[in-house]
């Protein structure tokens, strides 16, 4: 059927603001990535080069041969590295949690969905900095291990991986814990009761019965983590204290001090082509259209 | 899941403690963040008082309150303006199907799915483009983009969770369409409405990201500028003012929440606005 013209005109301003101020700036944002980089900042407007997707993994010898420069994948493998371990540590959390709220009278469900949600409408900024309270030296966790005798000198928690690892942890949770709740929630229990009538224990009707159906809800809530980890700003900027680089710092030094806008654009360019290849997959693998998905 | 609770097979040992330390990790940090800010000397995080007293220096910063007053007036004109046009798209993609309706519907999700370090590299590129100064008005634009689904979700779960009678019933008694939209369909989608704008506004109000990469100088908001103080130095003053933040986030989703579940209605719950349904419409 057709939209009826009354229809077209309630969508369009929705519409407009979103193509106009989202969809044309990410086709700006891929031309950006093939054009020349301008002398003092921004771009040579129509001289087209390979250039910042070339120097991902190479540089520019003095006579202009390319050798390969290893200190940007050293960023992506570290980014790569950190959010895949901020997965697994979301998942390990998340799933006993989830599986806690699904058993749960419908009144608690609620209750619990809530405080889930509570810390993703907090600000960003104000969550990691209340790991810094926690995690620098003579700080809570470093000075009460120290009062109980369990540590001496200073633990070095802070600007490090583990902290970022920790950060990103606390920060993604939200979207590890809700789609596994929502796939356990649509569950059939009469499926798990037939297991235990079949003789299953609790475990094995966990593992071979709660945990296939649950599939569809681990994935996304995976993908919904590992995504925006490696996208990761402000986590590694205020916990990794600048030393230890994530891909969203490297993105964010090309606008400021680095003064180099096609590079910046080709790696948000590659991180959007990530998010874009991950929503395909999972949209292949589980069919099912998870419209507006996540935050 | 309904769960027969008389099952013993049901009852998992340690899932209950699992679920404990998972909330513990959750909020032990806010709690703690909250403490401090009344601590009593100006070491941070060495407690040896109760004391109101950086609450005072926080709102007695004029840099801080012109901040604040830059993340009012950006949050206001954000979510009224995406509220309006949420509203709309909402009532439009709820009149009937039509060709074309999930691609409207996941261009209307697309600021929720792209990483923001993207969507704010990409929206800086554009005000660089068409030489837009970097300043309030860039930020309003960026901020209205990204209010849109977030009051989209819960105006449309509002409407999906009406009774389509109603409206049917209001025409049967000779309403026109205005009438019947004027004296049913809006006084039912209030609350949907009200809790959409709230939360487009506390995510404008948090948004720190985009924010940092298209305001000019003179645009600070809150958070840019929080972000400048946590990178100087971990100071009570710090702690003051993101506990301060807490509590408005905190208060006004609580609101929000409160509001879309406004009249019988469970069509909104917290999950929804995430994007992941719950089932609704059962008796509690």
């Amino acid at each position: 059927m057709r939209a009826r013209s009354g229809q077209a005109w309630l969508i369009l301003p929705a519409s407009l603001v979103i193509i106009l101020f989202m969809l044309l700036p990410l086709g700006l944002m891929a031309y950006v990535s093939i054009l020349e980089k301008g002398l003092n900042g921004g771009v040579v407007w129509g001289s087209h080069t390979t250039e910042a997707y070339l120097s991902f993994a190479f540089e520019r010898d003095l006579d202009d041969s390319l050798v390969l420069n290893t200190d940007y994948l050293q960023i992506f493998a570290r980014s790569f590295g950190l959010s895949a371990i901020t997965t697994i540590l979301c998942l390990l959390l998340s799933l006993p949690t989830a599986f806690y709220m699904a058993l749960q009278p419908e009144r608690t469900r609620n209750g619990l969905i809530f405080l889930v949600t509570i810390p993703f409408w907090t600000n960003l900024l104000v969550r990691n900095y209340a790991w810094i309270l926690l995690l620098r030296n003579g700080g809570l966790i470093d000075g009460l291990l120290r009062d109980a005798g369990l540590s001496s000198g200073s633990l070095n928690l802070l600007y490090s991986n583990t902290a970022i690892v920790l950060g990103l942890t606390y920060t993604f949770l939200p979207f590890m814990v809700l789609p596994i709740y929502a796939s356990l929630e649509k569950l059939d229990v009469r499926l798990v009761e037939a297991a235990f009538d079949l003789g299953a224990n609790r475990w094995q009707a966990l593992r071979r019965v709660v945990l296939p159906l649950a599939m569809p809800g681990i994935v996304a809530g995976c993908i919904l983590v590992f995504v925006p980890a490696l996208g990761a700003y402000v986590t590694p900027e205020l916990l990794g204290g600048g030393k230890s680089l994530m891909i969203g710092n490297l993105i964010q030094g090309q606008f400021g001090s680095a003064r180099n806008w096609p590079f910046g654009a080709a790696l948000a360019f590659a991180l959007l082509a990530i998010v874009l290849l991950a929503m395909l997959v999972y949209l292949l693998r589980f069919r099912q259209a998870p419209a507006g998905a996540a935050p | 899941m309904r769960v027969d609770p008389a099952n013993r097979l049901w009852r998992y040992p340690g899932i209950r403690l699992a679920a404990l330390l998972f909330f513990a990790f959750l909020y032990l940090p806010i709690l703690v963040l909250i403490a401090l800010s009344f601590n009593a000397n100006d070491q941070a995080t060495i407690w040896t008082g109760f004391s109101g007293q950086w609450y005072g220096v926080v709102l007695g910063n004029d840099d801080i309150l012109r901040a604040a007053r830059n993340s009012l007036v950006v949050a206001t004109i954000a979510t009224l303006v995406a509220t309006l046009a949420a509203t709309l798209a909402a009532l439009g993609m709820a009149t009937g199907r039509f060709a074309g309706q999930s691609l409207i519907q996941g261009l209307i999700a697309l600021p929720l799915v792209v990483p923001e370090i993207v969507t704010a590299v990409a929206t800086l590129l554009l005000f660089a483009l068409i030489g837009l100064p970097l300043g309030l008005t860039t930020v309003i634009i960026a901020h209205t983009v990204f209010c849109v689904p977030f009051a989209y979700l819960p105006i449309r779960a509002r409407l999906e969770g009406m009774d389509r009678t109603l409206t049917e019933a209001a025409g049967d008694l000779y309403a026109n369409p205005w009438q019947s939209f004027r004296r049913v369909t809006l006084p039912l989608l209030w609350p949907g409405v009200l809790s959409g704008a709230m939360l487009a506004f506390i995510i404008s109000l948090d948004d720190f990201v985009i924010t940092y990469f298209v305001a000019g100088a003179g645009a600070t908001t809150l958070p840019v500028y929080i972000f400048g103080m946590i990178r100087i130095g971990i100071t009570p003053e710090v702690n003051a003012i993101s506990a301060l933040m807490l509590v408005v986030s905190i208060a006004v989703v609580s609101l929000s929440y409160l509001t879309a579940r406004l009249r019988q209605d469970p069509s909104t719950s917290p999950a929804t606005l995430t994007g992941h349904e719950t089932r609704t419409g059962e008796p509690t």
